[in-house]
């Protein structure tokens, strides 16, 4: 990602002398980047033109040379004002104004200088340490009375994603979801990227972890066993759910039922719909989904996977569960904080199969980490394009088709 | 007529070294300078027809007498130059009393901005070129042009022997431009070659570059030059122009020739 940016004007008669020119040239020669963003052309010989532009480079350094080298050709750099900061009133409270982030990478200026804002989120507030300095992003139920948060639009630089380098599907990422496009080369694309990532995990690179959020459909329409294989494999590091997901997959273990419907057999089998309590009951039971699979009462499925590869699995309750389940958050707020503290090391995300979890996740994902969101409902993968970022990439399909299909592609054998 | 401001080289001497033409141990022969500049004092009189305002010269200040450098005038205005080095800095307030004194009405740039005067600033009547990066700031000319209503291409000096505009570029009054290509960057020499037809582009060959013929005064269909350079010479003549050659290699120690002698006052 090229992060480092600086707003430079030039003035004159900068196009006929090619001063222009040379500026552009050697921000590129130079290994920059530039948008020109404002051009104002003179409309006769005498009158100035004037150009604002966009230098961007992928470090402080590298920018600082390219601004040293391209001043005395006149471009200037812009003088631009700190943020504004007010301290919290109350807490849970900001203060009137605040800066609301969006997913995208942001940079605050403070004390003459852009300080990048940590923890980069869609929806939060900005706290800024003026003394460090240092900003980071914060949930408007954590601030604390006092905290100095961001107001106005002043000193915040939003900074654009850049394409990725990878010529794949995340780079062509259109923001049209349509049911009619065939899925084989996007699920392919997917596939090499869980290679890229898991060969990323086992030599320790940073960023290289696989997330799915996940419903319960998964289990009910049949790709319980392709996502355990894919869980096994190391493909996929962290599993974001709500209640229903582990226990309809431990109910396919310990009842042979998903919702009461044989999954074998495929027909609803007497008394089936009661399998999905009885089973919360036993776990609860037993303590932890861990003890379950760790005793041995709970053998097969996602969940055994994610206990025996020792995924990071976040449970999200809602007011329609049963149980729960232990280990599911009942505390929205307390949820929303332990998926967020799962999400940095994350490098891909897989949202399949719930609106709920899928747009949960969405909403605390940086723009920056490719996500592909997978639903029979066009209205969900629709909802996660809109929010603008050409990385999030949208599939109108069944969740079990999806999760059968990547596996395959990954060498399972069903 | 022309009116030219000029400073006799009572002082004229090498006393510190800001361009690679100076050394110190190249010491002016001060008789044989007096008698150069005279000469060109009198051709440019005699010959050529201009009015000469002479300024009074201080001591210490050397490089007075490159009145060029005093700034620019146009009409009644009068912009004083401001040196990039401080060893000339002092030769300002001089300039700059000379002009009021003289009833023009002076208008100051912001200190900080470097600008060498009539030195890196030169052109045609509609199209102004400002030589860049040695001396002069670029972002003076955006103010200039400003101030004038004059098209200021600005043009990169990328070798330091030719250290202000003046030494690598002077328009002749026909519209014609003498000039030496290799003292700009590409883009320099693309842009002079977008706004000056082929027909009139006068290349100077190096070796009399570097004797500084480009440093000429121009006046009608007078040109003024250093000595030694014949070459020069041939193409103004087959261009109408009448060449007056005079010996100027005293002034050439200090990295100066006729123009820089010189500075047009109208």
């Amino acid at each position: 990602m090229m992060h480092d940016q600086e707003t430079v004007l030039l003035q004159g008669h900068i196009i006929d002398s090619l001063i222009l020119a040379k500026v552009l040239d050697t921000i590129l020669m130079m290994g920059g980047t530039f948008d020109l963003q404002d051009m104002q052309i003179g409309k006769t010989r005498e009158e100035p033109s004037r150009a604002k532009i966009i230098v961007r480079a992928s470090s402080a350094k590298l920018l600082s040379e390219i601004l040293h080298a391209i001043q005395p050709h006149g471009a200037s750099v812009e003088s631009e004002r700190n943020c504004r900061l007010s301290a919290a009133p109350a807490d849970g409270i900001f203060p009137d104004e605040f800066y609301a982030t969006t997913h995208l990478s942001t940079q605050v200026r403070v004390r003459d200088q852009w300080v990048e804002v940590e923890g980069i989120e869609m929806d939060l507030g900005i706290l800024v340490d003026p003394a460090r300095p240092t900003a980071r992003t914060v949930p408007m139920g954590e601030v604390k009375r006092g905290d100095l948060i961001v107001i106005g639009r002043e000193g915040v630089r939003v900074i654009p994603l850049q394409r990725p380098r990878d010529r794949d599907v995340f780079s062509f990422m259109e923001s049209q979801v349509s049911s009619e496009r065939p899925h084989g080369h996007v699920i392919g694309d997917i596939a090499k990227r869980l290679v890229q990532l898991r060969t990323g995990v086992r030599e320790g690179r940073v960023g290289s972890r696989v997330l799915l959020a996940g419903g319960p459909a998964i289990v009910h329409a049949g790709g319980r066993e392709a996502l355990t294989w894919l869980i096994d494999e190391e493909f996929i590091h962290v599993l974001f759910c709500g209640n229903a997901l582990p226990a309809h997959d431990m109910e396919v273990d310990l009842y042979g039922t998903s919702l009461g419907y044989g999954h074998a057999a495929g027909r609803v089998v007497p008394h089936g719909h009661e399998h999905h309590l009885r089973t919360i009951n036993r776990i609860r039971t037993i303590g932890s989904i861990e003890a379950a699979v760790r005793s041995g009462v709970v053998k097969t499925g996602i969940m055994a996977a994610c206990v025996r590869r020792g995924a990071h699995v976040v449970m999200a309750g809602t007011i329609r569960d049963d149980g729960p389940l232990p280990g599911v958050i009942t505390d929205s707020l307390e949820a929303q904080a332990a998926m967020r503290a799962a999400i940095p090391g994350i490098g891909l995300a897989l949202l399949v199969a719930s609106t709920l979890h899928a747009v949960a996740t969405g909403n605390l994902l940086p723009a920056t980490i490719p996500s592909v969101c997978v639903d029979v409902n066009p209205a969900v993968p629709t909802k996660l394009a809109d929010r603008g970022s050409f990385q999030a990439v949208g599939l109108v399909m069944d969740a079990a088709s999806f999760l059968r299909e990547l596996a395959r592609e990954l060498g399972w054998k069903s | 007529m022309s009116r030219l401001l000029v400073c006799p080289p009572d002082y004229f001497s090498i006393e510190y070294e800001i361009n690679p033409w100076m050394r110190r141990s190249n010491a002016v022969n001060s008789d044989q300078a007096v008698r150069q500049w005279h000469h060109l004092m009198q051709v440019l009189e005699q010959d050529v027809g201009a009015v000469l305002e002479r300024m009074k010269p201080v001591p210490g200040l050397p490089d007075l007498v490159f009145t060029a450098n005093a700034g620019i005038v146009v009409g009644g205005t009068a912009v004083p130059s401001r040196f990039r080095y401080a060893e000339r800095q002092k030769e300002e307030a001089y300039f700059e009393d000379w002009f009021r004194g003289q009833g023009y009405e002076v208008v100051t740039l912001d200190p900080g901005r470097f600008f060498e005067g009539a030195g890196d600033l030169l052109g045609f009547s509609d199209t102004w070129f400002g030589g860049y990066r040695q001396r002069s700031d670029i972002r003076v000319f955006p103010t200039l042009s400003d101030w004038f209503h004059r098209e200021i291409i600005p043009l990169e000096l990328v070798d330091n022997r030719f250290y202000h505009l003046d030494t690598c570029l002077c328009p002749l009054s026909g519209g014609e431009l003498l000039y030496f290509p290799p003292a700009f960057d590409h883009y320099g020499q693309a842009a002079l070659a977008e706004r000056i037809a082929p027909s009139r582009r006068v290349v100077v060959p190096e070796a009399e570059a570097l004797r500084f013929a480009c440093n000429a005064v121009c006046v009608g269909k007078h040109v003024v030059l250093p000595a030694g350079c014949p070459e020069t010479e041939s193409l103004l003549t087959l261009r109408g122009y009448l060449p007056h050659p005079i010996p100027l290699d005293e002034f050439m120690k200090s990295g100066g020739s006729a123009k820089c002698l010189t500075l047009a006052l109208d």
